[in-house]
């Protein structure tokens, strides 16, 4: 048997200490095999021993919520008999080594997380985030990224109906690639990954086993260097081809009760999918790896074990019905092996031509896998307020040009033209607007989904950040008609080893959590990804945070678009002028400083039930919550892309316009409303003690505030829409 | 009015196009592409979608699948035939269609609301709609550039065989308005019985205003005249 040397553990990204546990739980040395199970298990990525004692903080209850964190996804309940299914997962580490790859086998992981669980996949949404687009890697970064998002979405046949894209230099050598799914399930039929009864049938099906992706979790689970790029081998090739077999194979499987217990090969392939469902149902689990039907010769039970090949999936069948199943996939042309039992054990063992290769605790591995209690440090905030009065002096129309024309802020459908929308036909919403909108099949209600970060505001108060993510995210549900159900978080971090960045990681949470639960908006599922970064240089603390919200009867949606001349511009809630960590400095001065606006989660609720309110009453025309960029950027956003512009008035207690037109203060919102309209808006809006102004009027062909600034709105389009195209 | 609508694995249109036809009045009925009959229908659809995963090329392996055959002779006997995207693909991969969908000129998939003009409406498939009428479909597609012979493209003409082209709002055919490089802009086509329909944009994807728009509903009510 080979000796594990230090050097080996090393390779297997376990520490010394995590060896010794090993050693101390089984009793005796692992040979080669177990010890790559552990690291499969122990990783970062499948055991989130950094993150979990902060994750349990989060709060993941309500009337709502069906199924909350634990399961492959999280599950909430829509009335009647529907369910809503949904997840973000993040693909990080294999899209940097190979864009392509990495980013379509980050969405086809996440729809088997979300069709695993019975239901059928309705929305795909996105979360990037690339370095700066003068980085000689960018460019070629973000055309494999979307290119893969899109091949994978578009040729399986789920429609990708929202998403982000941002860039900053600190994703220079580490871009985030986060994948949302969303999908539809009735109440009784949902499915889950507990296994139940000893005995029963372990079912693999889906693709065979290649040697791809050995140790892929492993990877995301350690920083880059300069030898990230030999790790190419370790990024898993998709097939949505085979996935669109799959899936509807095993929806069909599931119209009846022939499942136990399903899980899906993610990372850690079928290591962590068999150690999960045992561990569930606190049972053992029996493996015959000759069985596994592989796509290469002579496979080890080492590599069969830690393969990522994707589009497969692990089953526990009810004892008979094996051979039903077994037509079903056959029908699809897919594989369907028994590869084992389950036992009574509460061992995970491994058989390889009769002989025992490996046989470990399943309690070994995920219940007593390491928890860490890693320190961290408050952030040390600069009190010092910035100064404005050192600032060269700037025209609003040239810096709202600067914002409009820059890579965060022109329009994406570059990139969103790129991805089937449509397919499925009940995408009411596309991308483009504060959230997506989708119908569910054959009925009138439909859900919004949106997916947001505010990585600059995270990094300079991760408290407020991680309030102001959850707050926006609620606005934009809000702003489609929406009523916020809950969330699922991706929290895309640097090094948990460093005190400061596991300081931002507690503080964006206590922040999450605090929205979270003001609003009554749990988070039913998420993922974290650690090690985000390269050679000791860390990406922006990054949470993203992607909600969920049901219209309970659909009509033609609002948009954000301006829809008629003459019709009254008011803002919900009030202007400070919050300058700090604003897109106006950033765009037109390159600066980064100060604090982020503050949040106050009572106005927040206040003014977006208000909103909702006016909307469900079918008062408002269109409307648009004010996020980056500011009020002016967010009324230009609404003539942009409508047949009419606008007349903004000046303030009337503000002084500075700069402060009035670009502050990023929170908790506000822009409706278009009919004079017809105006005064039953206004009456509400009094009764409900909300505080609002008109702001001014639509008009035909030009944007404008009197005397500051006047553009044409082919120009006005022609300046946000240059950018990708001439990149 | 019995329709059929052809599944192939790797179809993804194929719900959207039921649920139209449903919607529609049709009688609808789906099958399975390893069947060897078909059951009687007026008209048979093959959806869009990635069917074989678009492996070989788009259309190709579908072209030679066991349905394939019937769908062939009940063409040769005059049923109609409406194929959509990958469906179009497949139609030219059979030789029911002319020509051949190429890579989209500017080699990305395109997913968007174009306009196309309607090039002649005394088809079955067409006759509900006005001459020239213009209106806003969906497409998606990665290759949907039609291209063929110059012998083929007079016969078109000469035959008023193009059913739509990719114009602008005011229904100018020009390069500006031509999304993905098609031959004289050619959005869809028929044989010269007319009793086959091949086209690129989604008919179906149009058909409820919450969702899109309600010009794609002329078409399912042509073929139900």
């Amino acid at each position: 048997m080979m000796e594990i040397t230090n050097t080996i553990i090393e390779k297997h990204g376990l520490k010394i200490e995590e060896y010794k546990n090993i050693k101390k739980l089984l009793n005796r040395n692992p040979n080669l095999l177990e010890l790559g199970i552990f690291s499969a298990m122990w990783n970062e990525h499948c055991s989130y021993k950094s993150s979990r004692i902060h994750l349990k903080k989060l709060p993941t209850k309500g009337k709502q919520v069906i199924q909350g964190p634990g399961e492959n996804a999280g599950v909430v309940d829509i009335g009647d008999d529907d369910a809503i299914v949904f997840k973000i997962e993040s693909h990080n580490h294999p899209s940097y080594i190979e864009p392509y790859q990495g980013a379509a086998t980050g969405v086809g992981g996440i729809l088997r997380d979300v069709f695993t669980m019975g239901a059928r996949p309705i929305a795909l949404l996105n979360s990037i985030h690339f370095g700066s687009p003068s980085h000689p890697k960018t460019k070629g970064l973000l055309n494999g990224v979307v290119s893969g998002i899109g091949g994978y979405g578009n040729c399986i046949g789920i429609p990708t109906v929202a998403g982000e894209t941002k860039f900053n230099e600190t994703y220079n050598e580490n871009i985030l690639v986060n994948a949302m799914a969303v999908g539809h399930v009735k109440k009784d039929k949902i499915f889950y990954s507990k296994a139940k009864g000893v005995g029963k049938s372990v079912v693999y099906v889906g693709s065979k086993t290649g040697r791809d992706g050995i140790h892929g979790a492993s990877m995301a689970s350690a920083e880059f260097d300069e030898n990230s790029e030999e790790k190419k081998p370790t990024v898993q090739v998709g097939d949505p081809f085979t996935e669109k077999l799959l899936l509807e194979a095993c929806l069909e499987l599931m119209r009846d009760d022939s499942i136990i217990a399903i899980q899906d090969m993610g990372a850690a392939g079928l290591t962590s999918s068999s150690v999960e469902m045992a561990s569930k149902g606190s049972l053992g689990i029996e493996l015959n790896l000759d069985k596994v039907p592989c796509r290469e010769e002579n496979m080890t039970p080492y590599e069969i074990m830690l393969s990522e090949s994707q589009e497969r999936m692990l089953i526990i069948l009810e004892n008979g019905m094996e051979e039903k199943a077994k037509k079903i996939f056959e029908k699809w042309d897919l594989n369907f092996t028994i590869i084992g039992k389950t036992t009574n054990t509460k061992k995970l063992t491994l058989k390889y031509k009769d002989k025992t290769e490996g046989e470990i605790p399943i309690d070994a591995l995920a219940a007593n896998a390491p928890v860490y209690d890693r320190k961290w440090t408050r952030k040390n905030y600069n009190k010092n307020k910035f100064d404005f009065k050192k600032l060269k002096k700037i025209k609003i129309e040239e810096a709202l040009i600067k914002i409009l024309s820059s890579p965060n802020h022109s329009n994406k459908s570059w990139i969103t033209n790129q991805y089937d929308q449509m397919v499925m036909c009940d995408t009411a919403q596309r991308s483009g607007s504060d959230a997506a909108i989708i119908r569910i099949h054959n009925k009138d209600k439909a859900i919004a989904v949106s997916v947001d970060s505010s990585a600059n505001y995270c990094k300079s108060h991760p408290i407020t950040g991680g309030k102001q993510i959850v707050c926006e995210n609620w606005r934009n549900l809000i702003s489609v008609g929406a009523r916020p159900l809950a969330i699922t978080n991706c929290l895309n971090f640097g090094n948990p080893e460093n005190h400061e960045i596991m300081g931002e990681f507690a503080e964006c949470l206590e922040g999450i959590k605090e929205a979270c639960e003001f609003l009554n908006y749990p988070v039913v599922s998420g993922n974290v990804s650690f090690y985000n970064g390269t050679n000791k240089r860390n990406i922006l603390p990054t949470p993203v945070i992607g909600g969920v919200g049901l219209i309970k009867k659909i009509f033609k949606p609002l948009g954000h678009s301006f829809k008629k001349d003459k019709s009254i511009l008011i803002k919900i809630g009030k202007t400070f002028g919050h300058l700090e960590q604003s897109c106006f400095l950033k765009e037109n001065y390159s600066i980064i400083e100060g604090r982020p606006p503050e949040v106050n989660l009572t106005n927040e609720k206040n003014n977006g039930e208000a909103v909702l309110k006016l909307i469900n009453e079918n008062l408002i025309e269109s409307s648009h919550d004010v996020s980056n960029g500011g009020l002016l950027v967010a009324l230009s956003e609404m003539a942009i892309n409508s047949n009419f512009g606008a007349k903004i008035d000046k303030p009337k207690k503000l002084n500075n316009l700069i402060e009035y037109y670009f502050g990023e203060d929170q908790g506000r919102y822009i409706l278009e409303v009919s004079e017809d309209n105006f005064k039953k808006v206004e009456k509400t809006l009094k009764n409900g003690n909300i505080y609002f102004e008109k702001i001014g009027v639509t008009q035909e062909k030009f944007f404008e505030i009197e005397g500051e600034l006047k553009i044409d709105l082919n120009n006005l389009f022609k300046i946000n829409n240059q950018w990708y195209n001439n990149y | 009015m019995k329709s059929s609508v052809i599944v192939f694995p790797g179809s993804n249109c194929d719900r959207d196009i039921a649920t139209a036809l449903e919607k529609m009045q049709f009688k609808n009925q789906m099958v399975w592409h390893k069947e060897t009959s078909l059951p009687k229908s007026d008209l048979i659809v093959i959806p869009g979608g990635f069917s074989y995963g678009d492996y070989l090329r788009s259309g190709a392996i579908a072209g030679k699948s066991i349905i394939i055959d019937e769908v062939i002779k009940a063409a040769n006997s005059g049923c109609l035939i409406l194929g959509i995207c990958n469906g179009f693909q497949i139609l030219t991969e059979t030789g029911l269609l002319k020509g051949t969908l190429l890579r989209n000129r500017d080699l990305k998939f395109i997913n968007r609301d174009v306009n196309i003009k309607v090039m002649n409406n005394e088809t079955k498939f067409t006759s509900k709609y006005k001459l020239n009428e213009i209106l806003k479909i969906n497409i998606a597609h990665n290759e949907g550039n039609f291209f063929t012979d110059s012998k083929h493209r007079d016969q078109l003409k000469k035959e008023n065989l193009v059913a739509f082209k990719y114009c602008d709002e005011k229904g100018n055919i020009s390069e500006g308005s031509n999304p993905n490089g098609s031959i004289d802009n050619i959005a869809g086509i028929y044989n010269s019985k007319k009793n086959i329909l091949g086209m690129m944009p989604h008919p179906e994807r149009m058909i409820d205003q919450i969702i899109s728009n309600t010009d794609g509903v002329n078409l399912f009510t042509s073929l139900m005249n």
